[in-house]
């Protein structure tokens, strides 16, 4: 076992814990704090993954914007976020084995993949992903179309979020 | 080092996790939460595969940033609706939402 | 990596925690001292020699202070909070050059603790972070009072947080870098504040009312929600909130000394790069005289107000001096950059004018 290993059961065994007290927890505040702790546990992954600059963009984007604005909607719907009753519908278990038949039919089927326990190379010094990254997105051979797709779709979604929850007096 | 299976299979149980979530919630925001779930575990694979199988290739963090614009868009437009639902209806429990049930 | 690596980080880290614990402490001196000078009192002085052992008297009277939960709070959360809310403040600095490379003990050791390549985005990371102690204190402390003041910080604080970031985007571009190491670096014949000097003013606006303070400190407005989102805490949970926000204002000054004013460099460091932390530390405290002269001119502005600043006047103001940075740079002429952005902002703030005035002449508030 390297200490590389270590640190990523340790960090796999919290973000599991987290995601199940995520979509478990009575009180939505808790369960919005502990989603918190499973967006930090992918970004530490996404360090060990030597892609630094999708750990920050994780915590810029999900912790910083995401989840804050899931926090400010439960505060915002306060009367329903603390009530007594169940948080759960009563179908809850058949969408309890439906996902134990999905994560074994995934796991079934990337076992069969040739390329399952293969390990990664060792990033060469020379390669800069980030740079490679940035001139990937603007290149127009590259993602220069899906991504200002991307932002469209963004603005889009900006626009439509402020005619959706406008109050009109 | 690590092999790309443990990704896969923690991703495939943060999917699976996610996919329980949204399923059985009754609060809006609490499926909202249980998306993202599945969102982060897509790019926990996608990440992870790009530097398994082909890190001199930009491909997979390009389609990591396409979901993370994709997820915050969603965010965004699913929150102002829960906050319209909850202005009209003072509720934001998905099955009392049925305007559209007879 | 060493042993001996290992221990220069453990040591630069705790000079680094300790440098800020001490600098928020005399920061509440040096706060008091200067807001009394301009109100002409006389402030602190009774505590020590000019009221130097004042901090250590508040320090022990706030460490013996009973601690109140209330019965309704959700207590853990209560507890977390203050804790959430300074550990940002503490970390946000671990990417900050505090000088070049000295020799000590025939040892070569580089005053900085590390060199991200994405140093500004961890430091956005850190900043967005902050938020949750303050939202998170508000909500569990089950009071209205608290509650909003919780609300009111996070709107605020997302709204900024956008001019924020894209007044960091000038100096990327002109360093074409986002480690601070090369920031510092590329300001080696010219500050960045000369080609930014829009950008430099929203970044210190923006960074005024990340930390809360007036005049934009609407989440611990006292005539109208008791204290805010720290109504229901006391004795040390309370101090910590108090140290977040000094500290705070320590780490942003930093920040902005060395995005916009050279960082450690100034004269001599070439030849003597011990000199590198005094001179950060000098520019700081400039920084933070500012921040605390503000306090003492301008009044509180009311919370709609706020909201409309942030949205309506520094957000477009901020993406134009992204825009006219960007022209500047491909056009290759940089002196354009300061002359096209100041214009930009002088003709935001005249049209900003004429339409208040017209508000105002119709008494439509």
């Amino acid at each position: 076992m390297t200490p590389l290993q270590i640190i990523f059961i340790i960090v796999a065994v919290i973000t599991l814990f987290a995601a199940i007290k995520v979509v478990s927890s009575r009180n939505l505040v808790h369960a919005a704090l502990w989603l918190i702790l499973v967006l930090f546990g992918i970004a530490v992954f996404f360090v060990i993954l030597s892609a630094g600059f999708f750990a920050a963009a994780q915590v810029v984007i999900y912790i910083g914007a995401i989840a804050i604005l899931m926090i400010f909607t439960i505060m915002l719907t306060r009367r329903v976020a603390r009530d007594s009753g169940a948080q759960h519908n009563s179908n809850w278990w058949a969408a309890a084995v439906l996902s134990l038949l999905l994560f074994t039919g995934l796991s079934w089927i990337l076992s069969r993949w040739q390329g399952f326990q293969s390990t990664a190379q060792p990033m060469l010094e020379s390669a800069d992903p980030l740079r490679q990254l940035g001139e990937g997105l603007v290149a127009p051979g590259g993602y220069l179309i899906p991504f200002e797709v991307a932002s469209i779709l963004l603005v889009a979604a900006l626009i439509g979020a402020i005619t959706v929850a406008w109050e009109r007096k | 080092m690590i092999p790309i299976s443990w990704y896969l299979i923690l991703a495939a149980a943060l999917f699976s996790i996610g996919l329980f979530g949204v399923l059985s919630r009754k609060n809006a925001v609490a499926i909202l939460m249980g998306v993202e779930l599945m969102l982060n575990s897509v790019n926990i694979n996608l990440i992870a595969f790009w530097r398994y199988l082909k890190p001199e290739v930009i491909t997979g963090q390009a389609f990591a940033v396409i979901v993370i614009a994709v997820a915050a868009a969603e965010v965004a437009v699913g929150l102002a609706l829960i906050i319209s639902v909850y202005r009209r209806k003072n509720t934001i429990i998905a099955e009392d939402i049925d305007l559209l049930k007879l | 990596m060493t042993t001996g690596s290992v221990w220069e980080w453990i040591i630069k880290s705790v000079v680094i925690v300790f440098g800020l614990l001490t600098g928020f402490a005399y920061l509440t001196l040096l706060e008091r001292k200067v807001l009394a000078k301009i109100q002409v009192r006389i402030g602190p002085n009774r505590a020590g020699p000019m009221g130097l052992f004042q901090p250590l008297a508040d320090a022990i009277k706030l460490i013996f202070k009973e601690e109140i939960i209330p019965s309704r709070a959700d207590k853990i959360i209560f507890v977390l909070a203050p804790i959430i809310t300074v550990i940002p403040a503490l970390i946000i600095l671990g990417v900050l050059p505090f000088g070049g490379i000295i020799t000590l003990f025939g040892r070569q050791i580089s005053l900085s603790l590390a060199d991200l390549n994405v140093g500004v985005l961890y430091i956005t990371a850190i900043a967005s972070i902050s938020i949750y102690g303050i939202v998170l204190a508000g909500w569990s402390s089950n009071n209205k009072y608290a509650m909003l003041g919780g609300i009111r910080s996070s709107a605020q604080m997302i709204s900024y947080e956008l001019a924020l970031g894209l007044s960091f985007i000038g100096p990327i571009l002109l360093s074409g870098s986002m480690s601070l190491h090369d920031i510092v670096a590329a300001q080696k014949p010219l500050w960045f504040v000369v080609y930014q000097p829009v950008g430099a003013l929203i970044f210190w606006i923006a960074t005024l009312a990340e930390v809360n303070r007036a005049p934009f400190d609407m989440p611990e407005a006292e005539q109208e929600l008791t204290a805010g989102y720290h109504t229901e805490y006391s004795g040390m949970k309370f101090a910590l909130f108090f140290m977040a926000e000094y500290i705070k204002m320590i780490a942003v000054s930093a920040i902005a000394a060395t995005l916009f004013f050279g960082g450690y460099r100034f004269v001599l460091e070439d030849q003597y790069p011990i000199l590198g932390p005094v001179w950060l530390l000098g520019k700081v405290i400039v920084l933070l005289f500012g921040m605390i002269w503000v306090r003492a001119t301008l009044p509180r502005i009311r919370y709609d107000r706020l909201m409309a600043f942030g949205w309506k006047f520094l957000f477009p103001l901020a993406l134009a001096n992204v825009f006219f940075t960007a022209i500047g740079i491909v056009l290759e002429k940089l002196w354009l950059i300061p002359l096209l952005t100041i214009a930009v902002f002088l003709g935001a703030v005249v049209m900003v004018g004429i339409s208040e005035t017209r508000r105002w002449r119709s008494h439509v508030f």
